[in-house]
């Protein structure tokens, strides 16, 4: 059982003009659950992508011991055949495609080129029922939640007889409970001697699960860590280099008059019109009050925000919005943003930003005028805009011209977050805002909304993380099917009374 | 809580590199172009006996491109945009028809009638926008439906014949050359050789134009240095202002020496300024390549997405107009068969240029870039005789040829 799988030795990797890993070792027992920590951007990304072939043998310096030889893996295909399987921080789905066809993408049950479907949905079948999953193997891929979709990726690794299983961030976007269920499938997996390398900013989760860690910090390894000496203080001062007291920043809430209300807001489904998503939402934010939406995933949470904000989410809105106690109108982004409105999105990649451009470009789209005259862009005040943003947020980047597709995760969503703090809305929602987020980058974005606070703006943040709510609202809402079951004052609020206000609507509707 | 922002020291080496050679190397990248289009020139001064750089040939070189290039323009806009557009060939032509209706059979004077003809142009292109924009209908099936219906409309509209020839002025637009305000300069050759005789007004033009060029790139690097932000190292910037304004003369001086700056030369120069400056410094322009880049987030950001598409194809539609009333002036008549094809080479000189066909990347001195390239390779290969079929196979693998070039270099970095 303490038979060591796999070795990495000294792996060095470089992208023009980032060090992103220096002199790397790590190395992983049979049947572990081995987490892997650090900061955005510290590099434990890239090393996975290394140790499966993403980047290919040769594109990086250092050695790879797997069962015992030295493997130089050319591409993802080569890892698979040894039974190392990894799930990418953004899951790699065929959206249109079944749960089925996604399963065995690149490895279809198939007969001399001609697929077997039946083999193909028993197999399927059989692999959701492993995982958990009670979905019909032909349900198309964008008609489940995140969460399912992440029990499909862990699917399709376990049809590929893996070994090794590597995950990057797999809970970020999951509910509460379906990262606890996928932490039991992994603690199942270790007793069939699944190895397992997991990513995670969810100290919690892994001081869990893990059975050792090893500590990134700006593309070195700092130390592993053995079960018995893990805690969660020993992990962040190990992470960002000094101890944190504090996960939340205190603040004196200084609420003022009204400033945002939705009044009986109603949303029907995009595409099936008599499926009701939100049904008669009121909600309302006063100057410098942080407020939260709390809830499930798939509680309408982002439908409502998106709803509001410029209707860029479902049909037949109904309801009223207000702002200082006047009607505003908010029928497309640019009037939202107008009435003083932003969002910033949980999903930074579809609907955050423009992948192919840099950072300067991404952050102040939202708001050209602010770095403009006349139409005519100034390119020192952008630039200035840029770089002030970018040490704001902190984005750990090579400049603010690194595209920000090539950003990791957290540092992507930093730039999400920017560009709508320079578009200096009076209120502003945040969806999932620290999400993929590391503890030292969450501090300082908490800090950044209390800034806005008491600077008199309202803030909405919708999160699925009940201690962070906690943590930075005044007021929390809970949000269930589309409806709000529940507000309660930061004060009195509590993880357990969210979820009784939901299980009580639960008990309601069924 | 420790107030210290002491974020650890990025040991990841950052920006500082940059070392003469990585300089070097994303210069080369940006000017890969640029040397490949010298390149090609060479390469045909010498297969065609210095033909290539005979000042007539260059003038004509400029003329028989400046449609295609003003096509390019729009076309880079639409192609950032995320979207193609397969008719700009026949509304071109259909344009160069109503021209001719309009000033031959009914004698309307060329500018009013050019002015109508080119808001003919915005229609077009608002017509086929909207389905394009509102309705979102792919721009591939709007403009190859677009493309049809232009094409038949022009043999309908000029009943299936050549009409001609155009009143003189209107000639101007394309065989004109600017007048000489000062007068010649007459440099005397040696015994039984023609002395050669400069067109005065067209080198000071050049002169003006490099002097600017200098003056304002000077000004960019003292703002850029004044706000603490690091310019590229002078030597670099000496040495390529120094050869791009060697060859701004050096074209002027061949052109001056024939018949000074054509007309269209004009015309196409202030537009590809314009739209070198819509492209980098305007709102309108980051916005269309946001659009590109990633429509949804676009969308997201607050830019109107739909009236931006709309707009783009509008753009597209005057451009067009213009192309194909340069056209129909050069030919002196208006055929049926005008434009024709025009749209393959306007398309690949914006792909040559390095525009992604996914959107969101191109650039307009690429695709100019792009289009001059097409340009003297249909030009050389005409002159060295290359048969037309040849010449077809030659464009399509060098089209291939620099896009394959291009997404190697992308990958490589
Ligand atoms: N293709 C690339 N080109 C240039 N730089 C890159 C590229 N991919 C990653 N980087 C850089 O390498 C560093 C490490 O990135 P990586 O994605 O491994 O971080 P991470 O530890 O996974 O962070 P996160 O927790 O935010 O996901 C970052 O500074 C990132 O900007
Ligand atoms: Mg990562």
């Amino acid at each position: 059982m303490n038979t060591t799988i796999l070795e990495m030795r000294g792996i060095t990797k470089t992208f023009p003009g980032v060090k992103a890993l220096q002199d790397v070792n790590l190395d992983v027992r049979e049947a572990e659950i081995h987490a892997i920590v650090g900061e955005n951007g510290a590099g434990k990304s890239t090393l996975m992508k290394v140790l499966s072939g993403v980047y290919p043998a040769g594109s990086y310096d250092g050695q790879i011991v797997y069962r015992g030889e030295e493997v130089h893996f050319k591409s993802i295909r080569d890892s698979e055949h040894r039974g190392i399987v990894i799930i990418h921080q953004e899951l790699a789905l065929v959206p249109l495609l079944s749960i089925a066809e996604n399963i065995f993408l690149g490895n279809e049950q198939a007969r001399f080129g001609i697929i077997d479907w039946d083999e193909a949905r028993n197999g399927a079948r059989k692999l959701l029922s492993m995982v958990g999953l009670n979905e019909d193997p032909d349900t198309l891929i964008t008609h489940i939640g995140v969460g399912k979709q992440q029990l499909v990726e862990i699917a399709k690794a376990l049809s590929k007889a893996v070994k090794l299983l590597i995950l990057d961030e797999p809970t970020a976007s999951l509910s509460e409970k379906d990262s606890a269920a996928l932490l039991e499938l992994l603690l199942e997996f270790k007793k069939q001697g699944i190895t397992s390398i997991l990513i995670s900013h969810k100290l919690n989760e892994i001081s869990k699960v893990a059975d050792r860690i090893t500590v990134i910090r700006d593309g070195r390894t700092i130390e592993t860590m053995d079960k018995a000496e893990i805690s969660e203080d020993r992990i962040i001062t190990s992470m960002v280099g000094r101890s944190l007291d504090d996960r939340y920043p205190a603040r004196a809430p200084k609420i003022g008059e009204m400033l945002l209300e939705v009044k009986d807001w109603s949303v029907h489904h995009p595409l099936h019109a008599d499926h009701q998503v939100i049904k008669g939402v009121n909600i309302q934010v006063r100057k410098g009050e942080v407020v939260g939406i709390a809830g499930l995933m798939g509680a309408g949470r982002t439908e409502f925000a998106m709803s509001v904000f410029g209707r860029t989410y479902g049909r037949n809105i109904t309801g009223d919005v207000f702002m200082h106690g006047r009607k505003v109108d908010t029928s497309t982004v640019r009037r939202a943003v107008d009435a003083g409105l932003a969002y910033a999105t949980e999903d930074r990649k579809t609907y955050g930003l423009n992948l192919i451009d840099h950072i300067k470009h991404n952050i102040t789209i939202a708001n050209l005028p602010g770095v403009s005259r006349g139409g005519v862009i100034d390119d020192i005040a952008e630039m200035n805009v840029a770089n002030d943003y970018r040490k704001k947020t902190n984005i750990r980047s090579s400049s603010v011209f690194q595209v920000t597709g090539n950003l990791s995760g957290g540092n992507q969503q930093k730039v999400v977050l920017s560009k709508w703090l320079f578009s200096n809305p009076e209120l502003l929602i945040l969806d999932e805002p620290t999400r993929g987020i590391d503890v030292g980058a969450k501090y300082e974005i908490y800090t950044i909304i209390n800034k806005l606070a008491e600077e008199g703006k309202g803030i909405l943040v919708i999160s699925s993380e009940m201690p962070e709510l906690l943590g930075i609202c005044d007021r929390i809402y809970v949000m269930n099917e589309g409806r709000i079951v529940g507000e309660l004052a930061g004060s009195e609020a509590s993880q357990e009374k969210i979820m009784r206000a939901i299980v009580r609507a639960e008990g309601r509707t069924a | 809580m420790t107030t210290e922002t002491a974020t650890p020291a990025p040991a990841p080496a950052p920006a500082q590199t940059s070392t003469m050679r990585t300089i070097l190397q994303t210069n080369l990248r940006d000017y890969g172009l640029v040397v490949a289009l010298l390149a090609i020139m060479v390469f045909f001064q010498f297969t065609t006996n210095g033909v290539l750089f005979k000042p007539v040939n260059l003038t004509n070189l400029i003329l028989q491109n400046s449609y295609i290039i003003i096509m390019a323009l729009g076309m880079l806009l639409v192609i950032v945009g995320g979207h193609i557009d397969l008719s700009v060939g026949s509304v071109s032509g259909f344009i160069g028809a109503i021209a001719a209706i309009m000033m031959v059979r009914y004698g309307i004077a060329p500018i009013p009638a050019a002015i109508l003809c080119i808001l003919a142009g915005g229609v077009i292109g608002a017509s086929q926008g909207y389905w394009i924009a509102y309705l979102k209908i792919p721009s591939f099936i709007v403009t190859l439906a677009g493309m049809l219906v232009f094409k038949g409309l022009s043999l309908a509209v000029l009943g299936g014949a050549s009409v001609g020839p155009f009143p003189a002025e209107f000639q101007l637009l394309s065989a004109g050359f600017i007048p000489d305000f000062i007068g010649p300069i007459v440099i005397p050759q040696g015994e039984g050789v023609p002395p050669i005789s400069l067109h005065s007004t067209t080198l000071i033009i050049g002169i003006l134009i490099v002097v600017a060029m200098v003056f304002s790139g000077i000004r960019t690097r003292r703002r850029r240095e004044q706000h603490g932000y690091e310019a590229e190292p002078f030597a670099v910037f000496a040495i390529k202002t120094a050869l791009i304004g060697a060859l701004i003369l050096f074209f002027t001086y061949l052109l001056a020496s024939y018949k000074g700056l054509p007309n269209v030369l004009i015309v196409m120069s202030i537009l590809i300024a314009g739209f070198v400056f819509l492209t980098k410094r305007t709102t309108l322009g980051r916005r269309i390549y946001a659009l590109g880049g990633n429509a949804k987030a676009a969308q997201l950001s607050g830019i109107k997405t739909e009236r931006l598409t709309f707009y783009i194809f509008v753009i597209m539609g005057m451009l067009s107009a213009l192309a194909g009333l340069i056209f129909a002036a050069r030919l002196n008549t208006a055929t049926p068969k005008a434009g024709q094809g025009f749209e393959l080479d306007v398309i690949a000189a914006v792909f040559i240029g390095g525009a992604s066909a996914m959107g969101g990347v191109g650039q307009v001195a690429g695709a100019v870039i792009g289009a001059f390239i097409m340009g003297v390779m249909n030009n050389g290969m005409s002159i060295m005789g290359v048969n037309i079929d040849w010449q077809q196979v030659i464009k399509g693998l060098v089209l291939l040829g620099a896009v394959v070039f291009d997404v190697y270099n992308k990958n490589k970095a």
